[in-house]
């Protein structure tokens, strides 16, 4: 498979290529690990951008060449302070320059990284350090170097901690904790006198070694530790690049979590193989404001994302003078009529093409440009279903934004949508190289190159998820559509029945409801009840934005939320969903006929969430069980007293009377013909 | 971390200080001194007399008597600029920025006394005032990296929240690089979590930069918490002076804040 449309993109160099030519399914060629392809990169585009950083407000770039050095510069000083041949690394702290070296660095020298969430409290750190056995940490910042230093006595194995960003650490005496620019000395001065050692090193790696252990966030249990060989992750990424023929000239942001498999993925992977640069907010607080700055051509999000932006745009053309609305209005009208046709280059009438020509000078150009998505050429969303209408609203405005279907164990692809092939509803065909089939119960399982090797000492998960020939259960129920798109519904155990009989697939209830602006999380009941009831979080910004222009006060979330004006929109919402539940055979017995408006919101501080904001269901059921009793009663109020987690650790309680609103039912429609 | 911070020698000593606006004595006989490199708080109720003690130090207002040593220059009176000039910075109780300006533009301006070109190099913006201009900003950024505000660089102040505005105001103060820090109220109207903040950045700036800090704070909490003394006033007149625990126990003190009855 050559690269299918490379000719407008003359001048652009495909990453380090196999010596013998790639097929997305062999193995990964003759740079098969990230050191060699470091070292390969340094060699080839040498003086071209491997990553920025803003620093004191000017963006700062390493070359290859110069990456290379800081990065063998830092293995040779971990190995001057001990670290050996399959030890693992804990990685602490956001996306950071040096973070991302230290990835590398610990795989020149055979150990292991293992990145861990950067917000994790303490004793999340110590299970996941305890488990991977890390003999070294290296962490961002004192915060990280507290913490650790909190645990580090339950964590015996734990050696040595590094510390990028040396403020506040001048008062740390402990002999086991040093700042990095001191490890990357003692690394520079062994280079001298040993300066065979890392081309031997790294001549070392193969391609089947553990490039990296993933703890998985998990919506049950402990997290669990998956390992990705190179193999895995460079077959993976080689082939991923040539289906988006993403070059060398490709920009992209760092900013989601480096525990995270998708920005691994995305920002070593990826990056290593076609040689483009990655670049680094300065904080999480000015990802909006770097992303313009430095428009990227290549762009992840979550659709959490994509709808906060777009929230934020509506919320600010509401404030906007009546003639801009005016305009804005029309021509998101036309483009939401055409623009989707534009993008995939379909036959549009001429003055359809000349009115779009004149909304993109007019509002979608500078649009795209206030959200800092005028350059992406190539833009992928994941990780939870996105709103149709937020989908299309980015398509229909030109920007080409595509879903993928992906997972951990897969080093994340397993469906993606390939251009010109994409609608709202599916997660495309499967991805380069990779196998997919629905077993009996609608569970989606995959093979691919991509299939992590086993779970960290956890053989029992690993024979559970795995089979012996490499299928890996997702978890995941769905089918595919006509054209061979992979639809997701539900987390597989997550489907449930009603005493009807009828399906309950509460993730497609819930997705349905958070595709309007105003609600922000909801969670459905329903498995072995009679009918189906709902808990619902209401975005704050917009239904506090809507507060204020109608003249509402309120102090707080809790406060709004209980408002019977709130509660009115809410209802809306609610039998909105019940009347589009209805007209689908399968579903409308679903429909919500109980719902509540909860007093707090859902929170990772307080399990209610995993990090990555996806709700912990059997959690909240358990911790809400009273609530979920009232719903299923005939009561029309309920008192709650809460516990909560502040930021910083101390407890309170939140006390509500909840109201509970019964919503129309609408009336099962007759079967008709799919079309 | 306090107790590894090294104390050095008197830096700044009032004594005697009295200060009245016509019938009105607003101190009288003030005297004590700083430190250098500590935190040094001056706590009072209401009209004690802590801004008057602040603005004299400052060269703002002028005592009737008395002499401020600082730095072995002994004076009775002084100008604000000449205060500037000598490393000597503040915030204000109310706010004082310029809210049509950026947060870049504002912290800037705390570096005007020492900028060395004149407004017609930097009108023209060549090479040498383009030079200083430039270390000038490196300056400015470091100190927006320090107070964690590289999101709001660019945000015109009255924007922001009160608690963002507290912290900007402090870079402005930050960025003249003083050797003697006067904060009043720094607290004053936040609410716990920006308190918190507010304390982490009193502390690393005399951690970081070494500076003396003289602040004014109503909360009595984050005083004793951060300062290494503390001098209470009341009625213009000094109630107490020492260790946070030492105030803290003084019965005088105690009455001043819980009022006594007076049989």
């Amino acid at each position: 498979m050559g690269p299918a449309k490379n000719d407008h993109n003359a001048g652009r160099k495909q990453g380090p290529m196999p010596a013998n030519g790639s097929n997305g399914t062999g193995n990964a060629g003759q740079f098969d690990t990230f050191p060699k392809l470091l070292i390969e990169n340094a060699r080839v585009r040498g003086s071209r951008p491997a990553m920025r950083e803003k620093g004191l407000g000017i963006w700062q770039s390493w070359t290859w060449s110069d990456m290379k050095d800081e990065i063998l510069a830092l293995a040779c000083g971990l190995k001057e302070l001990g670290l050996k041949e399959g030890d693992k690394l804990a990685i602490v702290g956001d996306n950071r320059p040096r973070l991302y070296w230290s990835m590398v660095a610990a795989q020149t020298i055979g150990a292991i990284p293992v990145p861990v969430y950067q917000d994790a409290v303490a004793e999340e750190m110590q299970f996941v350090l305890e488990h991977a056995e890390a003999r070294f940490a290296i962490v961002e910042d004192q915060e990280q170097v507290d913490k650790l230093l909190e645990v580090k006595d339950r964590c015996p194995v734990l050696e040595q901690i590094i510390y990028d960003d040396p403020r506040g650490m001048r008062h740390y005496e402990q002999s086991f904790v040093s700042d990095f620019a001191k490890i990357q000395e003692t690394g520079r001065a062994y280079i001298e006198t040993n300066p065979s050692f890392v081309e031997e090193t790294v001549a070392k790696g193969k391609g089947s070694d553990i490039a990296i252990m993933l703890y998985t966030s998990g919506t049950t249990g402990r997290p669990k530790g998956v390992m990705l060989s190179f193999d895995n992750l460079i077959i993976t990424a080689r082939s991923t690049c040539e289906l988006d023929n993403l070059t060398d000239h490709d920009e992209i942001l760092a900013y989601l979590p480096m525990a995270w498999v998708g920005d691994n993925v995305f920002s070593i992977g990826q990056a290593y193989v076609a040689g483009f640069c990655v670049n680094i907010p300065e904080s999480g607080a000015t990802v909006l404001n770097d992303i313009k700055e430095i428009g990227p051509t290549y762009f992840f999000a979550p659709p959490r994302i994509f709808e906060n932006l777009l929230t934020t745009v509506m919320i600010r053309m509401e404030d906007a003078s009546a003639f801009k609305r005016k305009l804005f209005n029309m021509f998101m009208e036309h483009a939401k009529r055409v623009g989707v046709n534009i993008l995939e280059n379909r036959s549009v009438g001429i003055f359809d093409r000349l009115l779009y020509t004149l909304g993109d000078w007019a509002v979608f150009g500078p649009l795209r440009n206030v959200l800092g998505f005028s350059k992406v050429r190539l833009g992928y969303t994941a990780g939870e279903a996105i709103g149709p209408e937020i989908f299309e609203f980015y398509r229909s405005i030109g920007v080409n934004l595509k879903q993928l279907y992906g997972q951990t164990e897969a080093s994340v692809f397993v469906t993606m949508q390939p251009d010109g092939q994409i609608k709202p509803d599916t997660v495309g065909p499967p991805a380069p190289g990779v196998e997919i089939k629905i077993a009996d119960n609608g569970e989606v399982l995959y093979r691919s190159p991509g299939v992590f090797v086993a779970y960290y000492k956890n053989d029992e998960a690993t024979k559970e998820t795995k089979t012996d020939d490499g299928w890996v259960h997702t978890g995941d129920a769905g089918f595919f559509d006509d054209a061979g798109h992979l639809k997701i519904i539900d987390r597989a155990k997550d489907v449930g029945k009603l005493t009807s009989g009828g399906m309950f697939a509460p993730k497609y209830i819930e997705n349905k409801l958070k595709f309007f602006p105003q609600i922000k999380e909801a969670v459905a009941f329903g498995h072995e009840r009679d009918f189906v009831t709902a808990f619902i979080n209401i975005d704050l910004e917009a239904v506090g934005n809507w507060a204020e222009r109608n003249h509402l006060a309120y102090s707080g979330y809790a406060d709004l939320a209980g408002q019977e004006k709130v509660y009115a929109m809410i209802q809306e919402c609610v039998e909105q969903v019940n009347a589009d539940l209805s007209a689908d055979p399968h579903l409308s017995d679903s429909q919500i006929k109980r719902y509540l408006i909860l007093h707090k919101e859902l929170d990772p501080d307080d399990g209610e969430l995993t990090r990555t904001r996806k709700v912990r269901r059997n959690f909240v059921a358990e911790r809400y069980a009273e609530l979920i009793e009232a719903l299923y009663g005939n009561v029309s109020e309920h008192h709650v007293e809460t516990e909560v987690t502040f930021e910083d650790g101390k407890k309170g309680v939140i006390a509500a009377d909840l109201k509970i609103r019964d919503a129309k039912i609408y009336p099962k429609q007759e079967l008709k013909k799919a079309g | 971390m306090a107790q590894e911070r090294k104390i050095g020698d008197v830096i700044l000593r009032v004594d005697d200080i009295s200060l009245s606006f016509g019938g009105v004595k607003a101190l009288s006989n003030i005297s004590f001194d700083v430190k250098e490199h500590e935190v040094r708080a001056i706590i009072g109720p209401n009209g004690a007399g802590k801004s008057s003690m602040l603005n004299v130090i400052n060269g703002f207002y002028h005592p009737q008597e008395g002499t401020i040593t600082y730095l072995g220059n002994t004076r009775r009176q002084m100008k604000p600029h000449e205060a500037a000039r000598q490393g000597i910075a503040r915030t204000f109780q109310n706010i004082a920025l310029f809210k049509g300006m950026s947060t870049l533009d504002n912290i800037m301006t705390g570096r005007n006394t020492m900028m060395k070109k004149g407004l017609f190099w930097q009108a023209l913006n060549l090479g040498p005032a383009r030079k200083e201009e430039m270390e000038h900003r490196q300056a400015v950024e470091r100190i927006i990296e320090f107070l964690e505000i590289e999101h709001i660089r660019k945000t015109p102040v009255g924007r922001l929240p009160y608690g963002l505005q507290k912290r900007v105001e402090l870079g402005r103060a930050l960025a003249a690089e003083p050797s003697l820090l006067l904060l009043d109220e720094p607290m004053a109207g936040m609410n716990i979590e920006e308190k918190e903040d507010m304390c982490r950045f009193v502390l690393d700036v005399n951690d970081e930069f070494g500076t003396t800090i003289v602040l004014i704070e109503h909360d009595m909490g984050v005083v004793m918490d951060i300062s290494d003394r503390v001098v209470v006033l009341d009625y213009g007149c000094k109630l107490a002076d020492g260790t946070p625990d030492e105030v803290r126990s003084n019965k005088e003190v105690i009455d001043a804040y819980l009022g006594v009855s007076h049989d």
